[in-house]
C-alpha cells in the first residue's frame, strides 16, 4: 500500500509474528476497540472486524511483532 | 503499516530487550523519523556506549559503532569532526551518558557539536541488575538501595541546557507520535541536540517500585506526562509529580564543526 494513502474502508488485516511477541500486553491494553486478547502468553487477534486501523498497537509494540494494514 | 524490515538487521531479532521494554518503541520511532526525513542509510551513523539502550545500533542497518562504556559521545565527536556531512546519532542511557560518560556529555554540549543524542532514561542500571543510577528518583528502590534511594536525581535535560546544548527536549514511549516528531526536530537541529526519552525499565526498576507490569509503566507515563502548553497553565501544586514533555529549550548557537571550518579557512588565507 502506498505511504500516506487515505484509510480505506477495506477490512483490516492484523498480522502477529508470534515468534517475536514477548506477551507484554501493551497492544491488548491500549487498543481503543478491544480487538486483541491474550492467549497462552501471546497476543491473539480476537475481533478484527472492530479494528479502525488506528495503528496504536503497531506503533507501541516494542517487539516489531504486530502490523496492521 | 510501516515496513521496518529494510531498516533492521532481521537476523538479530527477536531483540534482547525484556518484555514490555520501551527501547524497541524508541527504535521504531527512530526508524520512522529518519525515513520521514529522507535520510539515506549511508548518511547516518549511530553510535552507542554500553547498556540496554546502547544495544540499539545492533538492530539497525545503518553505519553503526558500538563503543566503550560512557564514551559514545567521544567517538561520535571524532566521527562528526572527520565527516561533518554525516548525521551522527548517539544512542545512550542515563547511566552511560550521565555517570561514567558525564564529562563527555557536558563537554559535547558545551562545544555545541552537531550531534543528536537520544538519551533513554530508564531510571536505573537495568542490564547489570538494577543498581541506583544518576536518574533513580529519591525514595525509589534499587538493588543497591533496598530501602529506597537517598540521593536526589540528576535533571539530565537541565544539565544539557546549562552546559550549552542548543536543543533540549523530552519525550516518552507512551506518546509515540510525539516522540517521532521530537526525534525529527532533534535530528534537524544544527548543534548539540539532546532528546531525553522516558523508557522506564520494567524488570529492574518497575518490579521494585510497584510497577512490575509493562502496562503499569505505560499507564504511569500516560498519567504523569504533560505537554509544555499544559504545563505553562498549571499551578505549582498541579505540577507536583508531573513531567513535562516537548521542546524544553531551542536556541541558535555557533556550532563546533562550522567554527573549525572557519578557522581552517582563516589560517589558509593568512598563509
Amino acid at each position: 500500500m502506498a505511504e500516506g494513502a487515505p484509510a480505506s474502508k477495506k477490512p483490516a488485516i492484523i498480522r502477529v509474528k508470534l515468534e517475536w511477541c514477548k506477551g507484554c500486553e501493551i497492544c491488548v491494553t491500549f487498543c481503543p476497540k478491544n480487538v486483541l486478547e491474550m492467549e497462552g502468553g501471546k497476543v491473539k487477534v480476537a475481533r478484527v472486524e472492530d479494528c479502525t486501523k488506528c495503528m496504536l498497537c503497531e506503533l507501541r509494540c516494542p517487539d516489531f511483532a504486530i502490523t496492521v494494514e | 503499516m510501516f515496513d521496518y524490515l529494510p531498516y533492521i538487521r532481521e537476523w538479530n531479532f527477536p531483540h534482547i530487550w525484556c518484555s514490555g521494554c520501551g527501547d524497541g518503541i524508541v527504535l521504531k520511532a527512530l526508524i520512522r523519523a529518519t525515513d520521514g526525513l529522507g535520510i539515506h542509510r549511508d548518511e547516518a551513523v549511530m553510535v552507542s556506549g554500553i547498556g540496554c539502550s546502547s544495544r540499539t545500533p545492533g538492530y539497525v542497518d545503518v553505519n553503526t559503532l558500538h563503543t566503550t562504556h560512557g564514551r559514545a559521545l567521544a567517538f561520535a565527536t571524532g566521527v562528526k569532526h572527520a565527516s561533518p556531512n554525516l548525521n551522527v546519532i548517539v544512542v545512550t542511557g542515563d547511566g552511560d551518558a550521565t555517570a561514567i560518560g558525564g564529562n563527555h556529555y557536558i563537554h559535547a554540549a558545551r562545544r555545541n557539536i552537531d550531534i543528536t543524542v537520544l538519551l533513554y532514561n530508564n531510571y536505573i542500571y537495568g542490564m547489570t541488575g538494577g543498581q541506583v543510577s544518576p536518574t533513580t528518583r529519591k525514595g525509589d528502590r534499587a538493588s543497591t538501595a533496598p530501602f529506597g534511594s537517598i540521593e536526589p536525581p540528576f535533571n539530565i535535560s537541565g544539565l544539557a541546557k546549562a552546559a550549552g546544548a542548543s536543543f533540549v527536549a523530552r519525550g516518552d514511549v507512551y506518546n509515540v507520535k510525539k516522540l517521532e516528531k521530537l526525534i525529527k526536530l532533534a535530528i534537524q537541529k544544527k548543534g548539540f541536540s539532546l532528546l531525553e526519552i522516558l523508557s522506564p525499565c520494567p524488570t529492574a526498576w518497575g518490579r521494585r517500585n510497584k510497577m512490575g507490569h509493562p502496562v503499569q509503566l505505560m499507564e504511569w507515563l500516560r498519567d504523569s506526562t504533560v505537554s509544555m502548553e499544559k504545563w505553562e497553565k498549571m499551578t505549582d501544586e498541579e505540577r507536583e509529580g508531573k513531567i513535562r514533555t516537548g521542546v524544553l529549550h531551542d536556541v541558535a548557537r555557533p556550532e563546533f564543526t562550522d567554527e573549525y571550518a572557519k578557522l581552517v579557512k582563516r589560517l589558509k588565507a593568512e598563509k
